[in-house]
Order: structure tokens, then C-alpha cells, then sequence
């Protein structure tokens, strides 16, 4: 009886949340026209999401590009197919690898600190007194930043393919002696502009919404005291890689079902 | 406003990397091509069997890319596939009793069309049909009559 109990409690307790949550996504969509118009302030955001993970994003894509191109080529090799291997990396790359490598580290990078930010704007009572000024924190905090992460996961994504490109190519064509020309004409006739390129830009872009929601939610959401900043940040983290993967399923049968 | 600065500086270069690494993907691994003011125009082809063609397989003249494979379908009357191809418009001199064949591109490679120009004066227009056509090669079909063969050859030593 009691676990029954303490399963209808968990059932209604994550309605609860996910409610609150699209009460919550809604009321920030309707401050983004506000939030579009302080270019000032989306700026910042945009450096402090996007361009401070910028680093991160590029060295994570040039190591994730050479590794591909190595064990792509051990792969390829045994059936004398090594010049597909532009197309292989590329591929790899622009359909799955750039998208949601570079949205995880984005929820690491960027989205846990946008959950501390604003679990501890709630638990200092800074939101609490914007609210007093008549100052909706939602749209005066919260709707630029998730602007500006919509902005930036794209960019992240985009260079974290286009790096990892060109690791794939200096392992490939320089390292392991693939033909050059061969490495960038395979690719160039297999992928795909708008069924490879167009989709993965998509799938950055969806990820871009869900993993800034999660995080800015689970800030908005944390129980104000020490701990529950800590924890809000920790699920923040947490539920976005489950929804970026979850998401990336879901999005990839979809779009490359042919 | 030296901090402000830094930032701006920071965001705009930070928006021009990540256009530039878009712009990368598009032309350098996607391939863009700003040509597509030719147009292109369809054609279809009666195939006994078709293979392993799939969508989007290319189709070429002389090893050349003239356009891809936009549609597969079926006739029920006469139990034959029918491949629409799109073809580039740069490519509209084709002439009319050309013949259309379904090759593989290497030993196990992925198959395509393959057109070869015949002498007729008169070009392929949008929903002509290609009369001659030749069916894919089906490995196993070769296999077997070659097992077949070899046995009835054996047959009458």
C-alpha cells in the first residue's frame, strides 16, 4: 500500500513539475520580443553562453574529428574503402556528432551555471524584488538568456562540425595518407545540404530550446536555500543530456528515416 | 565600458566563427551549388526490375552527373518499376531514343542510372518517357545461370 502511495506521489509530483515547467516556457516566450529589444543585455548573454564556450566547443570538436578519422580509417581500410573517409567523418559529424556533443557540453559548459544564476538570484530574493518593482523576472532575466543560448547552440554546433572536419582531414589526409582530393570530393557528393546539413542544424536548434528551458527552469524552480541551488544545478545538468539524447532518437527517426 | 567592449568584441567574433564554420559546411562539405537557375525537368523509365536503386541514386551520361533519381513506382498492369529522374536543366539535349540502363558504381557499390545518348534529332522533354531501358544486374540471377550453364554444358560432354 505505501509504495503504491509513494508511486501516485512521484506520478503527481512530475505532472506537477512538467506543468510548471511549460507554464513556465510560455510566460518566457511571451518576454522574448522584450528580450530581442535589449540588445545590450543579449549581447552579454550571447558572451556568456556562446562565446565563452567557444574554447571548449572548438578543442572538443578537432579531438572528436581526429579520433574519427582514425577509427574511421582502421574501419575503412579492411575494405579498401579509405577514400569515404571525408564522408564517413563528415556524416558523422554534421547528422549526430556535432549537434549533440556540442549541446551536452553546453549543458555542462553553460547550462549549470545558468541554473546556479538564477537558483541563487531566487534564493538572495532578487527575483522576489524585481517582482516588488513591478519588473517581471521572467522577462527581465530569464527571456535573454534563453534567447541567447536559441542563438548560440546553433554556432556551437556549426563550429564544432566544421572543426572536426578539418581534425578528421589532418588525421586522414595528413597522418594516414588519405588522397586529399578523394577525402573532400567523397564528401562533398555525399552529404546532403539540405537532408544532412539543414537537418543538423534543426537538431541543434531544438536542442538549443530544451536544454536552455531545462536549465533555466530548474533554476527558476530550485528550492531557495544552499542545497537546493546545488541540486537544481546538478538536475539541470542531468535532464538535459536525458533529453538530449531522448530528443536526438526521436528527431533522427524523423528526419533520416529513407 | 572597456569590460562592455571586451564583450561585444568577444560576441561579434564569436558570431562570425560560427557563420563562417556554417558557411564552411555548406559550400566545402555540403557541397552548395548556387547553380539551380537551369531548372531541371523529369522524365520517367520502365524498368523490368530495378535492383537496389534507391532515391536520390544519381543519374549519369558518359560518367557524367546529369541529376538524381526523385521517384520509384510501380505498375500494377504491367508488373514494371517506374523511375522518375531528374534530370539538370543544363543537360536538356539528351536525345529522345536514348536508352537508360541501372548500373552499380564498383563491385558492391550503390547503383545508378546510366544514360547513353542515341541519334535521334529530337530531345527529352519534361514527362517523356526513356523507351529503352535495361534492368539491373542482380548478382544472384548471374550466379545462377552461370551455375546453370556450366551444369548443362556438363550435361552434354
Amino acid at each position: 500500500m505505501e509504495a503504491f502511495a509513494w508511486l501516485g506521489r512521484r506520478v503527481l509530483d512530475w505532472v506537477e513539475v512538467l506543468g510548471r515547467g511549460t507554464v513556465f516556457l510560455a510566460r518566457v516566450l511571451a518576454g522574448l520580443p522584450g528580450a530581442a529589444a535589449r540588445v545590450r543585455d543579449l549581447v552579454r548573454q550571447i558572451g556568456r553562453v556562446g562565446a565563452e564556450s567557444m574554447v571548449l566547443i572548438l578543442v572538443s570538436g578537432l579531438f572528436v574529428g581526429m579520433v574519427l578519422g582514425l577509427q574511421g580509417y582502421n574501419m575503412l581500410v579492411r575494405f579498401g574503402a579509405e577514400e569515404s573517409l571525408g564522408l564517413a567523418v563528415a556524416l558523422a559529424l554534421v547528422r549526430e556528432l556535432g549537434p549533440v556533443v556540442s549541446a551536452l557540453l553546453y549543458a555542462g559548459r553553460a547550462g549549470s551555471a545558468l541554473a546556479a544564476e538564477i537558483g541563487l538570484m531566487k534564493t538572495t530574493e532578487q527575483l522576489a524584488a524585481m517582482g516588488m518593482m513591478a519588473v517581471d523576472p521572467l522577462h527581465r532575466v530569464v527571456a535573454p538568456r534563453f534567447l541567447a543560448g536559441i542563438i548560440a547552440v546553433p554556432l556551437l554546433a556549426a563550429m564544432f562540425s566544421a572543426v572536426g572536419v578539418l581534425g578528421g582531414q589532418f588525421v586522414g589526409v595528413g597522418l594516414l595518407g588519405v588522397d586529399d582530393g578523394a577525402f573532400w570530393s567523397q564528401m562533398q557528393a555525399g552529404v546532403d545540404l539540405r537532408d544532412d546539413i539543414a537537418n543538423g542544424i534543426v537538431k541543434s536548434v531544438v536542442f538549443g530550446v530544451v536544454v536552455t528551458w531545462i536549465s533555466l527552469f530548474q533554476g527558476h524552480d530550485a528550492v531557495p536555500t544552499s542545497e537546493g541551488v546545488s541540486r537544481a544545478t546538478t538536475r539541470s545538468v542531468v535532464w538535459s543530456s536525458l533529453a538530449v539524447f531522448g530528443l536526438d532518437f526521436v528527431l533522427t527517426s524523423l528526419m533520416f528515416n529513407d | 565600458m572597456t569590460r562592455d567592449r571586451k564583450i561585444e568584441a568577444a560576441v561579434g567574433l564569436f558570431v562570425v566563427i560560427g557563420l563562417a564554420a556554417l558557411l564552411m559546411l555548406a559550400v566545402r562539405v555540403g557541397n552548395l551549388t548556387l547553380q539551380t537557375d537551369y531548372g531541371s525537368y523529369r522524365v520517367t523509365a520502365r524498368f523490368e526490375n530495378i535492383g537496389g536503386l534507391k532515391v536520390r541514386a544519381p543519374v549519369s551520361m558518359s560518367g557524367i552527373r546529369i541529376g538524381q533519381v526523385v521517384g520509384l513506382g510501380f505498375d500494377p498492369e504491367t508488373y514494371e518499376a517506374i523511375a522518375t529522374l531528374e534530370i539538370d536543366g543544363r543537360f536538356a539535349r539528351v536525345p529522345a531514343d536514348s536508352s537508360a540502363s541501372i548500373f552499380t558504381a564498383g563491385l558492391l557499390g550503390e547503383q545508378y542510372v546510366s544514360i547513353s545518348p542515341g541519334v535521334d534529332e529530337e530531345f527529352l522533354a519534361a514527362g517523356d518517357e526513356i523507351g529503352l531501358t535495361q534492368s539491373a544486374m542482380i548478382l544472384e540471377r548471374l550466379i545462377g545461370r552461370f551455375l546453370f550453364d556450366k551444369a548443362s554444358a556438363g550435361d552434354g560432354d
